[in-house]
């Protein structure tokens, strides 16, 4: 009895918050599956006709903004590596007593709303706004200069948003590198450089990859960043789904639209980890 | 030799100007709620007033939405804190049929675009035609938050001795109270963090709860709707506010933990 109890008790722990995630998040995503299969109108209903079509049509009509966001994403993950792996390693190594402070200062940005952070943006780097203005006026700008409604702003806006993401678990990685291995590395008479290449950077990839994964994903498929500090062509998947969904109801086009998007990125996510030794990814990724 | 490879001040200054990069828009979102515009559009600094700090509550929808985000984050951080930790505590302490199942779809929920996710709980919904509005924002967070509860529960759940439990059931205690006086008290900081970290990413989502609000606003989604017309001060206020509370828990928590090394 006693054993039987004991085999029974995990299930019980995992049943309520199981069955929320299997309703809430494994159903919803088939229910999304088969309303892109299904054809009609919100006046007249819907009805499911393996009905291919919609893909067909949200693939060749927005192929572009497709396209267009994982370049974005690609760029945005890019330059968070760029800039965010100097950080981590500064803090790691050299963070001394205080790294969690400084840990804490990089994680300031989401103690206030995403939204809020991405408009304050849009105000910052506004056409007559505090930065351009005075340098416009200063002469060191052209006067049709502007940032807001091109791709750098979209790319930026999404390289400051996610950095955290990025930088949080390059942190872990180069934070847990034992010193001695550097030591090591210099008493067999490696160079700064070749210590840094071969020792280092090795052991930092699998932050890097955790990094990409929290980053990459987000960025790919964001309509925020697009939206407020973007312009007309600057759209991105997310802004057509979002659009498709909430203002057209052209709900079975929407729903493929989300699923290709989901699909690419499920696609990218496993053949970087194939690349890159699934167990590695998952393991950081989990953490 | 110290740690690390590179001599010379030149990192920490960069990571200095990146700490700068990263507080520049919280900087102006406080300055600018200390403005005294007096157009619609709260975009140039007009001298320096607190009469917006007075009129914090004047626009009842933007009050109504921030009741309604701390409400939902409050439910959620109650109903995901305790789902999330009854799972964390099953992965960290039991091994048993599905486990990895259960890992894989946390896996997922946890690194699904966020829109995917908003996406297909919209699909659900409408395909039911079940109503959306308060209660599907808290069914949509409880949803995304459970798996991140879980995951800091069970890395908790798997750094305890569990000789403990195995004394206080020699020394006759019960399955329930071994659970609620040796159990819970252990792998409570976990349970701590995970619903806190529930709160705030319920408290700051915007895109899932856009495709699940229906006509229900909360702050995210209230500023959102005013992005063409001018943001008012007090949208700056709130988010001063919420920044400062974060800000407050934080340090005390980076406090006690120091104290506690100490």
């Amino acid at each position: 009895m006693r054993t039987l109890r004991a085999r029974l008790t995990p299930y019980a722990l995992i049943f309520p918050g199981g069955l929320w995630l299997a309703i809430f998040f494994v159903v919803p995503t088939l229910v999304m599956l088969s309303l892109s299969l299904q054809s009609g109108n919100v006046v007249d209903g819907f009805a499911f006709t393996w009905n291919w079509h919609s893909y067909v049509d949200g693939i060749t009509t927005y192929h572009d903004q497709i396209i267009r966001s994982l370049l974005y994403g690609l760029a945005a993950t890019v330059i968070q590596i760029l800039i965010g792996f100097p950080v981590a390693y500064w803090i790691a190594f050299k963070g001394g007593n205080n790294k969690s402070v400084y840990l804490f200062l990089v994680l300031l940005p989401f103690l206030v709303s995403f939204v809020l952070r991405t408009i304050s943006w849009q105000f910052l780097l506004s056409d007559n706004g505090i930065l351009l203005g005075p340098l416009r006026d200063a002469g060191l700008l052209p006067q049709d200069f502007r940032v807001l409604a091109t791709p750098y702003a979209v790319i930026g806006g999404l390289s400051y948003n996610f950095l955290p993401f990025m930088i949080l678990p390059m942190y872990v990685a180069l934070e847990r590198i034992d010193p001695r291995l550097l030591e090591a590395a210099q008493d067999l008479y490696a160079s700064r450089m070749q210590t840094f290449l071969r020792v280092v950077l090795p052991l930092s990839l699998p932050g890097v990859f955790a990094g990409v994964l929290m980053t990459f994903v987000p960025a790919t498929s964001d309509y925020v960043n697009s939206s407020v500090l973007g312009g007309t062509n600057t759209t991105m998947i997310g802004n057509v789904i979002q659009n498709q969904f909430l203002v057209n109801q052209d709900y079975p086009v929407a729903s493929a639209l989300s699923f290709t998007l989901m699909a690419l990125l499920l696609i990218g996510i496993f053949v970087y980890a194939r690349a890159l030794g699934t167990e590695d990814v998952l393991e950081v990724a989990a953490r | 030799m110290s740690r690390g490879l590179f001599r010379g001040r030149g990192l920490q200054i960069y990571t200095w100007l990146v700490i700068a990069w990263l507080v520049v828009p919280i900087a102006v979102m406080i300055l600018f709620g200390f403005n005294d515009t007096k157009g619609r559009f709260n975009t140039t600094f007009q001298g320096f007033t607190l009469k917006w700090y007075g009129q914090l509550f004047e626009i009842d929808a933007l009050t109504q939405a921030l009741v309604n985000s701390l409400l939902i984050a409050v439910l959620t951080m109650v109903i995901a804190g305790v789902l999330g930790s009854l799972i964390g505590l099953a992965l960290g302490r039991y091994r048993f049929r599905g486990a990895a199942l259960l890992t894989l779809v946390m896996f997922a929920a946890i690194s699904c675009a966020e829109i995917v996710m908003g996406a297909s709980l919209h699909s659900l919904f409408i395909t039911l035609g079940m109503p959306e509005g308060f209660p599907t924002i808290v069914i949509a967070h409880v949803m995304f938050s459970i798996s991140f509860v879980a995951v800091t529960v069970r890395a908790r759940v798997m750094t305890l001795d569990t000789s403990l439990e195995e004394a206080a059931r020699d020394l006759g205690a019960s399955t329930w109270d071994t659970f609620r006086l040796v159990t819970l008290p252990m792998i409570f900081p976990g349970v701590l963090a995970g619903s806190m970290l529930a709160f705030a990413l319920s408290i700051d989502d915007f895109v899932i709860t856009n495709f699940t609000a229906g006509g229900t606003t909360t702050f995210p989604l209230w500023i959102w709707g005013v992005t063409r017309v001018g943001i008012p001060p007090q949208v700056n206020i709130m988010g001063t506010l919420i920044f400062a509370a974060g800000l407050l828990i934080a340090v005390g928590n980076i406090i006690a933990a120091r104290r506690r090394r100490a």
